[in-house]
């Protein structure tokens, strides 16, 4: 397993001191009022929490992405709300990291690593979801620039967002050409539809978007026309690894909050902790929390190393991570039994939560597929 | 003005403390952090220099590497350097000896205000600092709440059993943390990077000229025999009722069971 740096160690502790002190206190009200905790952003800010991921160049650290990853699996065991906050910042603006210009970075990324902006993916369409290609919102050319007319749902930081990596189609009258745009929230067309009201994730904004007719410059392209499902799946393999840590952080929190109760609470006499359906049940809880930690080391090396396996190790992490997270936190519900299902403890907020990470950024049935294919396709090579 | 802290690498005593056979720590399975008193001091001395009020912030420490990070957590809250007074001879050494060998440490430094922990949270021995300044002959105010630094004086609060004390001294003098001193800041991610850069001296006695007679377990004046660990707290009772009738049951519990009346 990587080793974290000095430095990276001494960040992850800091981190961990805030998580105790601060955000485990807000998390159940973030979750109740379901409002953005610009408060909570504002501390992260101040901590340079949000430069961690980004070059030095542009006013981030020489930090690992390994540093990032476990940064966001502690404060998802206090609120993935919040961690969720971490995590888009990066993904969101991971377009122009990764295919921008220095002209973008410079502008774009400077803000994001002071925590002066926030950031947003806007791919999801109403008739996009798992299926990207079948994205509608289109990019018409004018003089100067694109008209883009089109919607998108379940954005993250919708409502707050100061930049928006926006996927349209380009229709050059022979084909379509699926192309990122970054957008800034006051372009004129931009408009921020309602607020989804979710079950869980509650604090984390989640909003539809509508482009009438917005009007962005050339220089507002991400890449190139034709690129934009290479820019977005180099995104989904970062924002898979970024989804897999939030997971592994719910069923963490949810391991230790059960295996604590299981020795507290007495039932005929005995702690739970005593009973073999209780202590079978937080053996598969532990195990699997070993297995994600394992499988989201091996993913973020291979992001690291650039490796040719990434996608597949990330998916299998997101997969795994994912589907760990709705075991153990329903399991520490079960364990809870009554209260389990009472606002008084956390646990019910893990199982609300979990829930989405087998959906976002790319269902477990998607994650499956891909690992499927990578699979077969080296098997197929060797025969 | 330079302000020189003192501080100390201790057990986290919020993490599991554990006993060996003996009756002594279990080093293995203990956690070390910066001393929350000496941290308080930390905190003080960097909002003072923030201010103007102070030019340097150094802190130094008696220990080996493992000591290390607690002086990485000082750098990154803002201290310009550290010292370590690092010898195997320590070993076994008593408040006596470690206040000899901080002050010897002390005079190789350029420092006009010294601070440091009223105590500490794990041996509580409240005496190290003390013992310090009546070695470098300076008037020692403890358990501050309170400090400001002003023409060559510090001006010291401290909250005493029936009120405040507001004192001045003439610099060069020791000043002793209490909780409230100052909340100690979280590290931010900028000065945790710059702390890898900053300068880290590490003393033997020799480099200090320590009179290794005095110290090491040979030397010491005290000896600690065992550690206990606190008695698991029973749980509690509450009185239920009206409050007159809570108030009877009260006195009978302390009277009958608890026997303490």
């Amino acid at each position: 397993m990587y080793q974290l740096t000095e430095e990276e160690s001494m960040i992850v502790d800091m981190v961990d001191r805030l998580c105790r002190d601060v955000i485990s206190e807000r998390a159940a009200q973030i979750d109740e009022d379901d409002k953005f905790p610009h408060d909570i952003f504002d501390l992260l800010k101040e901590q340079g929490i949000f430069a961690v991921s980004f070059d030095e160049a542009y006013g981030g650290f020489d930090t690992s992405i390994h540093c990032w990853v476990r940064i966001i699996e502690r404060v998802a065991r206090e609120s993935p709300a919040v961690a969720l906050m971490i995590l888009i910042n990066a993904v969101g603006t991971d377009p122009v990291v990764s295919f921008g210009t220095e002209e973008q970075k410079r502008t774009i990324l400077t803000r994001l690593t002071a925590g002066e902006a926030k950031a947003c993916f806007a791919l999801t369409e109403p008739n996009a979801g798992s299926d990207i290609s079948s994205i509608r919102t289109t990019a018409k050319k004018i003089d100067g620039g694109y008209c883009l007319n089109g919607s998108k749902i379940f954005i993250t930081n919708g409502a707050v967002g100061d930049y928006f990596s926006v996927f349209a189609q380009v229709d050059d009258g022979i084909d379509r050409k699926p192309t990122c745009f970054i957008v800034s929230k006051d372009t004129p067309g931009l408009v921020i539809g309602r607020k989804e009201e979710k079950m869980g994730l509650r604090g984390s904004v989640t909003s539809q978007l509508f482009f009438e007719n917005m009007v962005v410059p050339e220089t507002s392209i991400i890449g190139e026309v034709g690129q934009g499902f290479e820019v977005a799946h180099h995104t989904l393999n970062r924002g898979r690894l970024a989804v897999a840590a939030l997971a592994e952080g719910v069923a963490r929190a949810s391991l230790d909050y059960a295996a604590n109760y299981a020795l507290e609470r007495v039932q005929f006499g005995r702690h739970l902790s005593e009973m073999q359906a209780i202590r079978h049940m937080i053996a598969d809880m532990e195990v699997g929390v070993e297995a994600g930690t394992l499988l989201l080391d091996q993913a973020a090396s291979d992001y690291q190393d650039n490796s040719k396996n990434l996608m597949k190790h990330a998916s299998a992490a997101k997969l795994y991570c994912s589907e760990l997270a709705v075991r153990n936190s329903e399991a520490a519900v079960q364990i809870f039994g009554g209260y389990g299902v009472c606002k008084d403890y956390p646990v019910e907020r893990f199982y609300r939560d979990a829930k989405f990470f087998t959906i976002v950024e790319g269902t477990s049935q998607v994650q499956r597929t891909l690992v499927a294919k990578a699979v077969l396709k080296e098997h197929a090579l060797e025969s | 003005m330079k302000i020189t802290v003192c501080i100390k690498s201790a057990v986290d005593t919020e993490a599991v403390v554990a006993l060996d056979g003996q009756g002594a720590l279990d080093s293995d399975r203990a956690s070390y952090i910066i001393d929350p008193y000496s941290e308080f001091a930390v905190e003080k001395a960097i909002q003072l220099k923030e201010s103007g009020a102070a030019d340097e912030v150094s802190v130094l420490c008696i220990g080996d590497e493992a000591s290390m990070p607690a002086m990485r957590h000082a750098l990154a809250m803002g201290a310009d350097a550290a010292y370590r007074v690092d010898d195997p001879l320590l070993a076994g050494s008593d408040s006596s000896a470690l206040a000899q060998t901080l002050a010897a440490a002390l005079r190789s430094i350029d420092c006009d205000f010294i601070m440091g922990g009223c105590k500490s949270a794990d041996t509580a021995n409240a005496q190290l600092m003390g013992r310090v300044s009546v070695i470098l002959d300076m008037p020692h105010i403890g358990v501050a709440t309170g400090v400001d630094l002003e023409n060559g004086r510090a001006m010291v609060r401290r909250e005493i059993d029936d009120g405040v004390e507001l004192l001045d001294v003439a610099l060069p003098a020791v000043v002793t943390a209490q909780q409230g001193l100052a909340e100690p800041r979280y590290p931010k991610v900028p000065d945790i990077m710059r702390s890898k850069k900053k300068p880290v001296t590490v003393w033997t006695l020799a480099d200090i000229g320590v009179n290794v007679d005095m110290v090491g377990e040979h030397a010491a004046k005290t000896v600690t025999h065992a550690f206990k660990l606190k008695p698991e707290r029973v749980g509690g009772r509450i009185m239920e009722g009206e409050p007159a009738d809570a108030v009877r049951d009260t006195v009978a519990a302390l009277y009958n069971e608890a026997k303490v009346m």
